[in-house]
C-alpha cells in the first residue's frame, strides 16, 4: 500500500513538471515601433529584433532591444539616431525589467485577452527610470501575445535635442511593443 | 519480499527527488533580464560601424560614406579665389569656382553620381561601391573599403586651336580606393591610394598616369561638428611639373538634413582630376582658397514598409 502511495506521488510529480516548464515564454523577434509626431515631420522607426522573456508564474518580464537594429525611413535619420541621440556605440541596448502587477495566470491559460499594468525599470541611453505602463496579454494556441503602447520623453533619458531641430522631434515619443512569445522549458533557457 | 519493497521504495524516492531537482530551477527566480541577455546575445545585429565621416565628401575628395539606398544628395561645392589675391579681388571673394552635383544610393553599398564644375566646364560622373564595411567584434573587418571610379570631361571651347580635341582626348579617369577606420566615435582616419589617367597631357614631360597617396582624418569636436584634414601626396615619378600636393583643412557643421562643410585648401579644383594633379597653390605662401560644401539629403525612395 505504501508502495502505491509513492508511485502515485511520483506520477503526480512527473505530470506537474511539464506545467512548471511552460511557465516561461520567450521571443527573439519581437517588434518595437516608435513614433514622433511634430508639425514639421513625422519620424517612425521599427525593429523586429526585440528579445523578451515573460515568466507567467512569477509575473516577471524582461526585454532587450539592440538600438542599432532600428530601421528608419531615411538613412540619415537612422544615422543621426545612432550617432547623435542614442549614442548606440556607448549604449548598444535598451532594456526593460519588471513585473506584471495584476496578472491572473489561470484566466490567461483559459483564453481571452487580459488588460494589465506593467511596472519596472526602463533603461534607455544608459539612464534607468521606473515606469508603469498599461499593456495586454493574450494566450493564443500556446503562444503568449504581449502588446503595449506608452509614451517616453527623450529628455528623461538624457537624450539631448539641439535647438535647431527641437521643432522636428516630439517632446514625448510613442512606443508600441508587440511580442509573440513561445513557451520555453527551463532547460533550454538556462543553456 | 521485504528486500524488493525496499528497493522499489528507494527507486521511487530517487525519482521523486530527481523530478524535484529538475523542477527546482523553475522556482528559483533569478534575474530574468540577466538570463535573457545570456540567451539572446546581440549577435543578430551585424556590428557594422557607420558614420565614419559626416558626409560623402571630406574636403576635396570622397569618403568611404555612401548615401544609402534611395537617398539622393544634392551637393553645392563652392570655392572662392585665393586669400592673397589682394583687396582688389576682395581677398578671393570676387572669383569663384563651383560644382553642382547629385549622387544617388542605388543600394546601401552602390552609389552613382554626376556633377558639373565651372573649372574647365567639366562634367563628371562616378560610381562608388562600398566593398568592405568595418565591423566590431571578433572576425570583423578592421577597416571599411570603398572603391571609386570617376570620369571627367573638359568641355571648354578652344578657339584658334587646330588640334582636334576629341571626346576621348578631353576625358580623364580616376580610380581610387578609400580605406578608412573609425578608431573611436570621434576619430576616423582614411587612406586613399589614387590613380588619375589623362588621355591627353599638355606637354611631353607630363605623365599620363599620375599616382598619389591620400591621407585624411576627422576629429569630432562635438556631436555635430568635426575638424577635418586631407592631404594628397604625389608619387615623385608621376608629378607633373609645377604641381604641388593638395592640402586641405576643414570643419563640418551638421544640422538636421544638411551638412555644411567649410574649408581652406591650396587646390582650386573640386574633382579628383583637378585637385590631385592640378594643384599649383602654395598653402604657406597664402595661395589659400576658402570654400564650402552644402549637402542636402533627399529621401527619394523610403525604406520598405514606411509611408512616403
Amino acid at each position: 500500500m505504501k508502495n502505491l502511495t509513492w508511485w502515485s506521488l511520483l506520477i503526480v510529480m512527473l505530470c506537474m513538471a511539464p506545467d512548471t516548464w511552460a511557465q516561461k515564454y520567450m521571443t527573439r523577434t519581437g517588434t518595437v515601433t516608435f513614433y514622433s509626431t511634430s508639425i514639421i515631420e513625422d519620424i517612425e522607426a521599427r525593429t523586429e529584433q526585440v528579445s523578451a522573456v515573460v515568466d507567467v508564474q512569477s509575473s516577471q518580464l524582461a526585454f532587450a532591444i539592440p538600438i542599432k537594429s532600428f530601421q528608419f525611413k531615411r538613412t540619415l535619420m537612422q544615422e543621426h539616431f545612432n550617432e547623435n541621440y542614442m549614442e548606440s556605440e556607448r549604449f548598444p541596448k535598451a532594456t526593460f525589467s519588471g513585473r506584471v502587477v495584476d496578472l491572473h495566470p489561470d484566466a490567461l491559460f483559459k483564453g481571452g485577452s487580459q488588460r494589465v499594468n506593467v511596472e519596472g525599470d526602463l533603461t534607455i541611453h544608459g539612464v534607468t527610470k521606473r515606469i508603469t505602463v498599461p499593456g495586454a496579454l493574450e494566450m493564443s494556441r500556446g503562444t503568449l501575445l504581449v502588446h503595449a503602447y506608452f509614451n517616453v520623453s527623450p529628455a528623461d533619458y538624457g537624450i539631448e535635442v539641439p535647438l535647431l531641430v527641437r521643432e522636428n522631434i516630439a517632446k514625448t515619443v510613442g512606443i508600441r511593443v508587440s511580442l509573440s512569445c513561445d513557451p520555453v522549458s527551463q532547460l533550454t533557457l538556462s543553456k | 519480499m521485504q528486500h524488493t519493497y525496499s528497493l522499489s521504495r528507494r527507486l521511487a524516492g530517487f525519482l521523486v527527488g530527481l523530478s524535484l531537482f529538475a523542477a527546482a530551477p523553475a522556482w528559483a527566480q533569478g534575474d530574468l533580464l540577466g538570463q535573457l541577455e545570456e540567451q539572446a546575445p546581440t549577435a543578430q545585429t551585424p556590428g557594422y560601424v557607420d558614420a565614419t565621416f559626416k558626409s560623402t565628401r571630406l574636403i576635396n575628395g570622397h569618403t568611404v560614406q555612401t548615401p544609402g539606398q534611395g537617398t539622393m544628395i544634392f551637393l553645392i561645392s563652392h570655392r572662392f579665389g585665393t586669400l592673397n589675391s589682394g583687396a582688389y579681388n576682395f581677398f578671393g571673394l570676387d572669383q569663384a569656382t563651383t560644382r553642382l552635383g547629385l549622387e544617388y544610393g542605388i543600394t546601401d553599398l552602390l552609389t552613382v553620381g554626376i556633377g558639373r564644375s565651372s573649372l574647365e566646364k567639366a562634367f563628371d560622373g562616378f560610381i562608388k561601391y562600398k566593398a568592405i564595411r568595418q565591423r566590431t567584434g571578433a572576425g570583423g573587418s578592421p577597416v571599411s573599403v570603398t572603391l571609386l571610379g570617376s570620369t571627367a570631361v573638359n568641355t571648354l571651347r578652344y578657339s584658334g586651336d587646330a588640334f582636334d580635341r576629341t571626346f576621348t582626348r578631353r576625358s580623364t579617369y580616376t580610380a581610387q580606393a578609400l580605406v578608412a577606420r573609425k578608431f573611436s566615435p570621434s576619430l576616423s582616419v582614411q587612406f586613399m591610394p589614387t590613380m588619375v589617367h589623362n588621355n591627353l597631357v599638355a606637354t611631353e614631360q607630363d605623365p599620363n598616369d599620375v599616382y598619389a597617396l591620400g591621407f585624411a582624418g576627422r576629429q569630432k569636436l562635438t556631436k555635430r561638428t568635426s575638424l577635418n584634414a586631407e592631404y594628397y601626396y604625389l608619387l615623385p615619378d608621376s608629378r607633373p611639373t609645377g604641381v604641388r600636393n593638395a592640402l586641405a583643412l576643414g570643419v563640418d557643421l551638421e544640422t538636421g538634413g544638411h551638412v555644411f562643410q567649410l574649408h581652406v585648401t591650396n587646390a582650386q579644383g573640386l574633382i579628383e582630376k583637378s585637385f590631385v594633379q592640378q594643384t599649383r597653390g602654395n598653402f604657406f605662401d597664402g595661395d589659400i582658397y576658402f570654400g564650402f560644401i552644402v549637402n542636402r539629403n533627399f529621401t527619394v525612395r523610403p525604406k520598405a514598409g514606411f509611408r512616403k
